[in-house]
């Protein structure tokens, strides 16, 4: 057996006197995955973050070939070969993939400051094949798909010389076929002898990709071995420390007849076509598509955020022109956002102001307007923390970035529930967040169409649309392309309503990339 | 057909800088053809260079996400400290050019100092030694009006080969800036600074550096902006370069650059931005326009250039988002 490369050992770290890392002791022999799994705040990304060098870790040491390594930064860490490939790409979208490829040194004529450019495009082209990305290197970024962002990514990794490349949930936007062609690449990465560590939510990824796999829990490794001593069941046992036979919760109720958004022929030319669909009282709709489907777009039309040239959008029963997202408020929709981070939480601020948001305008003191009855607001944003289950130690002073991604997006929820919705909008609830967080997201969508809201959940995971949808639309290239009842359910026909359109030309997010 | 027409538009929207300055100049050349006259279009050439060199540094410091507030202050500060020695100790223009740009390149230290060490907002440091660099000139200069020699003023009226001397050094700024922003590894970690601190700090970037360096160089260009300026004007009283660091902003913004930091260019984007607000000043001139509503026009013209740039972002950001997919 080799010497390990990396060495993580008695790895401490606490932030604000929260021990977000105890005593990490964690070998990584040279060549091999090592699968990283663990709940949102197990620790795993603070982990990868030290060896990033973006932050330092309290107690411990890590040695790299057995010597003693520290990174006080991200540059550090990289002239020491190890690179991170991070779950928001950092990538400058309106430079030129030779820009972000030569950003921290361009090749320079002789001893000029000049950059040598046919050198650098050579060397930017080499870099781009050995992922097997036949683009030009003068291609502005922002011309690219989310695939090849990452493999640009990962051109930028391999050409600075990283032995060791830690990829954080790195599928999360990416095509089936992308995914693939990433998997394929680190195995070739893998016998070129380089290391990788891997972080996923995906377990079944992670089982197949790693060698080894470890297992975190609140900042602890709790479980560590070959793939082979490993199954879900095992990883997701270890994970939350108990055994968990339900993904999802039991679905009791049954949709009623009374249809509170009705929805009929809207079309946007090149977005959306001819979308007709009603969703009923007490019913949660599943609408499943692959990546570049519509699916977002029809969501962001539906809540007024984008226009849409013709068609009606009736919401109980009366029809609404001149759709924008406070009108869709006022009616009673709520929305909530694939991407928390950026459009539905103001992260520097408190988990009660960002709660207040919605309701701020209920709240008025003896009806005057423009005033603020700060006690009723108070007492509700907290009966709310309380019934969602968010954990924070300060709901009034704790940064909402402060909180793991479970909490946050029950925060985002919790935040439209005050302003008490009949319709709820919920484009990829549970993106990002852990197994244990998912179950109680799941049991919230439940609750509330028990309680006769009607719930659209637009997903790219099939799996938690089958187990918490009462029915299925299916979007393909803008259009329905299938709608299921829950007796219906069947993975592989839903699956193939998905690709319908695609089996001769493949998911447009994949297309240029191939070679 | 409908993509013929898109095709179109993106193409008129990209290039707004340029069509604006094409109008602006055929509209007054319509309504004052003395407008188009050599000796008018060489006087805005002319007038435009002191801007347009103190622009060149803005625009540097806009492309990392920052601002500088001090560029009018700086002129005069390194403008009257010059002066002073050349009027006391009669040292010649050569050292009072030198002694001009070190105080120019102390007032872009102290900003890059303030911004990049002690961590305070660009808006606050560049306004604070905005109020800092006026106070100091009139300090040293008791508020009374510098006089330059004659070998100065000679400058700013001299030519090189037939084109006039503040020309001649506009255009070298602009070259050496082009140069530096678009072929060296400094220029390019410019840009990537103003699009993400962050993620330039993450990808490898000495950030504090790269700041730094904008706010040195503006702070440089600044002092030979005003040297250019006084070479022109003959002395320095104590309104001088008073509002400048706005039209130095409106040019650059003029020119496409944004205020977020990390898009515009030098060439050709503010040296259109700064011969815009030059040829606005001249054509409402040439045009006998009304005194007091010559700065309204003026203000309506940029306001409009600001304008369709917004438009075009929006309009630009909206093509794009129709490309999620091709419409059979």
């Amino acid at each position: 057996m080799s010497e390990p490369i990396l060495q993580f050992e008695h790895v401490s770290k606490s932030f604000f006197g929260a021990m977000a890392l105890t005593d990490i002791t964690l070998a990584v022999r040279p060549g091999m995955v090592l699968g990283l799994v663990g709940e949102n705040g197990a620790g795993k990304s603070t982990l990868m973050n030290i060896l990033g060098g973006v932050i330092a870790s309290d107690e411990g040491q890590i040695r790299l070939e057995g010597r003693l390594y520290s990174a006080d930064s991200p540059a550090e860490a990289t002239r020491a070969g190890i690179a991170f490939i991070h779950q928001e790409l950092n990538l400058f979208s309106h430079l030129s993939i030779l820009d972000n490829l030569f950003i921290d040194g361009f090749p320079r004529i002789g001893r000029t400051p000049l950059i040598h450019r046919r050198e650098a495009v050579r060397r930017a082209k080499e870099a781009l094949a050995a992922v097997n990305l036949s683009i030009s290197p003068r291609t502005r970024v922002d011309r690219l798909t989310p695939g090849q962002k990452q493999l640009v990514e990962i051109a930028k990794a391999l050409h600075g010389g990283a032995q060791i490349i830690i990829f954080d949930e790195p599928t999360t936007s990416l095509t089936s076929r992308e995914t693939e062609r990433l998997f394929a690449l680190i195995e070739r990465l893998r016998r070129e002898g380089r290391t990788i560590l891997y972080i996923s939510h995906v377990l079944a990824d992670v089982l197949r990709l790693a060698d080894e796999i470890a297992v975190l829990r609140d900042g602890k490794v709790v479980r560590t071995g070959p793939r082979a001593e490993f199954d879900i069941d095992a990883m997701i046992a270890a994970m939350v420390g108990r055994q968990i036979d339900q993904l999802h919760p039991i679905r009791r109720g049954k949709p009623a007849d009374k249809v509170l958004m009705s929805v009929a022929g809207v079309t946007e030319p090149g977005i959306v076509k001819d979308i007709s669909f009603d969703l009923h009282e007490g019913e949660i709709l599943g609408l499943f598509g692959l990546m570049g489907s519509g699916r977002t777009e029809l969501g962001r039309i539906l809540f007024g955020l984008d226009p849409f040239r013709s068609g009606t959008i009736d919401m109980c029963g009366q029809p609404r022109r001149r759709r924008t997202a406070r009108r869709s408020i006022a009616a009673g929709m709520a929305f909530v956002t694939e991407d928390r981070r950026e459009e539905g939480l103001l992260m520097e601020a408190s988990v009660t102001e960002n709660m207040a948001l919605v309701a701020l305008p209920n709240c008025r003191r003896n009806r005057v307007p423009g005033s603020l009855d700060r006690l009723t607001l108070r007492r509700s944003v907290d009966e709310m923390i309380a019934s969602l289950k968010i954990k924070c130690v300060n709901p009034r002073t704790a940064a909402v970035k402060s909180l793991s991604g479970g909490n946050q997006q029950k925060t985002v929820i919790g935040k439209w529930l005050l302003g008490r919705p009949t319709v709820c909008i919920l484009d990829e609830p549970t993106r990002g967040i852990d197994v244990g967080a998912r179950y109680e997201v799941y049991s919230i969508i439940n609750d509330l169409a028990d309680r006769g809201n009607g719930l659209l959940c637009i997903s790219s995971e099939l799996e938690e649309l089958v187990g918490i949808c009462d029915s299925l639309l299916v979007m393909s290239k803008g259009r329905i392309c299938g709608r299921f009842r829950r007796d219906e359910f069947d993975k592989e026909r839903i699956l193939a309503a998905a690709f319908e359109g695609h089996l001769e030309r493949g998911p447009r997010g994949s297309s240029g990339a191939s070679n | 057909m409908g993509s013929l027409r898109q095709g179109t538009l993106t193409a008129v929207l990209r290039n707004v800088p340029i069509l604006m300055f094409a109008g602006t100049f055929v509209v007054f050349g319509l309504l004052a053809p003395r407008f188009l006259e050599y000796q008018s279009l060489e006087n805005i050439a002319k007038q435009a260079s002191y801007i347009g060199i103190i622009a060149v540094g803005e625009t540097v410091v806009l492309l990392t996400a920052g601002i500088d507030l001090s560029v009018g202050s700086n002129m005069y500060v390194s403008a009257v400290a010059a002066g002073l020695l050349m009027e006391r100790f009669a040292i010649s223009p050569l050292p009072a050019l030198l002694v001009c740009l070190t105080v120019g390149l102390l007032f872009g230290l102290f900003n890059a100092f303030a911004v990049t060490r002690l961590h305070i907002i660009p808006f606050v440091v560049t306004l604070a030694t905005q109020f800092a660099g006026r106070g100091l000139g009139w300090m040293l200069s008791k508020s009374r009006a510098v006089t330059f020699p004659q070998s100065v003023t000679g400058l700013g009226a001299a030519e090189l080969l037939g084109i006039p001397v503040p020309v001649v050094i506009f255009a070298v700024v602009v070259l050496l800036a082009w140069v530096v922003l678009t072929r060296t590894t400094l220029g390019r970690q410019i840009y990537a600074v103003g699009h993400g601190l962050e993620a330039a700090r993450k990808a490898g970037v000495d950030t504090r550096r790269v700041q730094a360096t904008a706010y040195i160089i503006c702070g440089v260009l600044a002092s030979l902006g005003g040297f250019v300026s006084v070479a022109q004007l003959g002395n320095v009283n104590s309104g001088f370069g008073q509002m400048v660091e706005f039209q130095a902003i409106a040019a650059a913004v003029l020119g496409g650059a944004s205020l977020f930091g990390g898009i515009g260019n030098v060439f050709p984007g503010t040296v259109l931005g700064a011969l815009l607000i030059q040829m606005v000043w001249a054509g409402l001139v040439a045009t006998r326009t009304d005194l007091y509503l010559q700065p309204l026009i003026a203000a309506a013209i940029i306001f409009l250039a600001v304008l369709l740039d917004s438009v075009r972002n929006t309009v630009l950001a909206r093509l794009g988002r129709h490309n999620i997919r091709v419409e059979e």
